[in-house]
């Protein structure tokens, strides 16, 4: 038996997403008295996941995978979970892993459960918990099939340091002409800039900044942060800013540690999708405005005004506590 | 070419979220249900598809008689028939179970589903479905064009954008991006008269199974009131966040 983890990299590098999902296949393979293996494609140092409790990496080393394609994965991964007689196979929250896992259930003819935020509460009956209604709910899910297979949100269990063996086997699964029917033609991806994604800070503007001409300021909060720049759902409506930008339930989920909103009111569908958010701070000039009924801290005042002052203040403490 | 729009009837976005029976079901009292905002995304380029391109289009929900509002607007919209499979929607996989039958049946090319419905927030039905179909599958799906039997698909990533090409049948989770939000479709009068006339054909389900279950709900613990810093004392609120928050 064993808990089987996809370890996620790009570049040769392992993501974060990887170490977090490593570190809570660890733990679930305690619950269940059996060992960690992992499936590592193409990454440069596989013996890293050991400091994560992995026991077992199966490297595989192929060009055709340089550019992620779900059917070939979840083809990989299910030879891996055959091979190690896996009854659990977790996967992070990333586009590629919610990508991937819905394929890969049918492939181990396993159920599936999404948006998982804790351990398994239980293990016979296997039950998780995890958000559904857009965060404003949670759902103890039960998993009744031999195999499962768990997505974990983003940002919910951490990156934890545990012991594990760490050997490393080659392997070569078989791969057929199918695995390959959609192909990448090409990537645009914004190098240089933190993705919401990735975040551990977000920082977002709504339609009290007037215009796509005031986001400068946004960027430059952002960038003494090391945040990803995100915007509500109006903004990229009015093409102030790209769509990949919105958040909410119809945009992309935020689970930074800090989301800091300025100039946003707090709309429910907007809160939705930044409740999994560990802090949030708010910058309205309007003290009703609805945000501040769901944000830790808040300050009363005009955007244009106190974002430009808490750039430059927070400049100076990064430069005293660097 | 024929589409088919998989629906998702799901509460509105505004509703407060309640459940029943010792927090064991969702609490439908009271609140409006609509097409799953990702699946009107995916409708409204459907749309486009037979307009531009002389496609059908059939739009499908698996669930009980009171989902058949929701898929009269997505007729009233402008889609050319509609079925329903009268189950309840128990797990996403026997879901997708039903919607394969109904796309062996009836031949489909592009198969358009959301990228995950905003109730249950599964994102699991599009990709089990593709699987099942052994059609391919582009998930969080932002742009598609048709060309005879080839398509060429743009899908959101973390961080960016990707461009695939690929063949039909071919199942997408779409969602915004997929059109722009103004234009995405409203039932007219006309539509809505033409609607009454339309098929909405009702199938019963096919046996499956369900490998997972929704034991109970609950909602997150209140939280505190915030805590206001003046605009004045912006140092406090770096402290905040520096000493008691421990986020910079
Ligand atoms: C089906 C559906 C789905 C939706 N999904 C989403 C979603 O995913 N994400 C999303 O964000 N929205 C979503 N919405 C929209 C949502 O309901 C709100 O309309 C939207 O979030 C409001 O955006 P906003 O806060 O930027 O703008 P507004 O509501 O216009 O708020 C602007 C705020 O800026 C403040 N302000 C103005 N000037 C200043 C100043 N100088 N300094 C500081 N503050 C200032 C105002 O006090 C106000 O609170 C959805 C709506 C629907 C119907
Ligand atoms: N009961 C259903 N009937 C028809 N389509 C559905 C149903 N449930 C989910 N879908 C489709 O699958 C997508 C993702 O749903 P989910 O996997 O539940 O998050 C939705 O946006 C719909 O397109």
């Amino acid at each position: 038996m064993s808990v089987l983890v996809y370890t996620e990299s790009e570049n040769g590098k392992f993501k974060k997403t990887a170490f977090e999902a490593a570190s809570y296949a660890s733990e679930v393979a305690k619950l269940l008295g059996t060992e960690v293996v992992a499936v590592a494609v193409n990454a440069d140092n596989p013996g890293e996941l050991a400091g994560y409790g992995v026991d077992k990496t199966l490297v595989v080393k192929n060009d055709k995978l340089s550019n992620f394609n779900e059917k070939a994965y979840a083809d990989i991964l299910a030879q891996a979970a055959g091979k190690s007689a896996s009854s659990v196979v977790i996967l992070s929250s990333s586009a590629n892993a919610k990508y991937l896992a819905p394929v890969l259930a049918v492939a181990l003819n396993a159920g599936y459960a999404s948006n998982v935020i804790a351990l398994p509460e239980s293990t016979a009956p296997f039950t998780v918990k995890r958000t559904a209604f857009t965060n404003k709910a949670f759902s103890l899910t039960e998993i009744n099939t031999p195999v499962k297979v768990l997505g974990i949100a983003k940002n919910s269990y951490g990156v934890i340091a545990a012991e594990g063996k760490g050997e490393t086997e080659e392997f070569s699964p078989e791969l057929g002409a199918d695995d390959f029917s959609t192909e990448v033609v090409s990537v645009d991806k914004v190098t240089g800039k933190v993705s919401i994604a990735d975040a551990e800070i977000v920082v977002s503007g709504g339609r009290g900044l007037k215009g796509p001409e005031n986001w400068g300021m946004i960027e430059e909060l952002a960038d003494v942060l090391g945040a990803a720049t995100a915007c509500s759902k109006p903004v990229s409506d009015l093409g102030w800013r790209p769509h990949g930008e919105h958040v909410g339930q119809t945009g992309k989920p935020v689970a930074s540690n800090l989301y800091i909103a300025v100039g946003i009111s707090g709309a429910i569908q907007h809160l939705a999708g930044i409740n999994a958010s560990k802090v949030k701070v708010v910058i309205n000039n309007d003290p009703e405005a609805p945000f501040f009924k769901a944000a830790d801290y808040g300050v009363v005042g005009d955007a244009f005004d106190v974002v430009p002052r808490l750039t430059e203040k927070l400049k100076e403490f990064k430069a005293n506590n660097a | 070419m024929k589409i088919l729009v998989c629906i998702s009837h799901v509460p509105d976005t505004t509703s407060k979220i309640n459940f029943t029976e010792g927090d064991s079901r969702f609490d439908t009292n009271g609140v409006q249900f609509v097409i799953n905002p990702n699946d009107e995304f995916g409708l409204t380029r459907a749309m486009w598809f037979k307009e531009q391109q002389g496609a059908t289009v059939t739009v499908v929900n698996v669930g009980p008689a009171d989902t058949e509002p929701t898929l009269r607007k997505a007729l009233a919209i402008g889609a050319d028939e509609a079925i329903r499979v009268n189950a309840e929607p128990t797990d996403g996989y026997y879901v997708a179970k039903q919607l394969a039958r109904v796309v062996s049946e009836g031949n489909y090319d592009l198969i358009i589903a959301g990228r995950e419905s905003i109730d249950y927030n599964g994102g699991m039905v599009p990709g089990m479905l593709a699987s099942l179909c052994g059609a391919n599958f582009v998930n969080t799906c932002i742009g598609i064009e048709v060309d005879g039997n080839s398509a060429n698909v743009t899908r959101e990533i973390d961080g960016g954008k990707e461009i695939l090409k690929t063949t039909l049948p071919l199942v997408i989770g779409g969602q915004k991006g997929l059109v722009e939000e103004k234009d995405l479709k409203i039932p007219n009068m006309r539509g809505i008269m033409m609607a009454r006339k339309k098929a909405l054909n009702v199938l019963e389900p096919v046996e499956a199974e369900t490998m997972t279950k929704a034991v109970s709900f609950e909602k997150p613990a209140p939280k505190g009131a915030v805590k206001l810093v003046s605009p004045d004392n912006l140092d406090e609120l770096i402290s905040l966040l520096h000493n008691e928050a421990k986020v910079i």
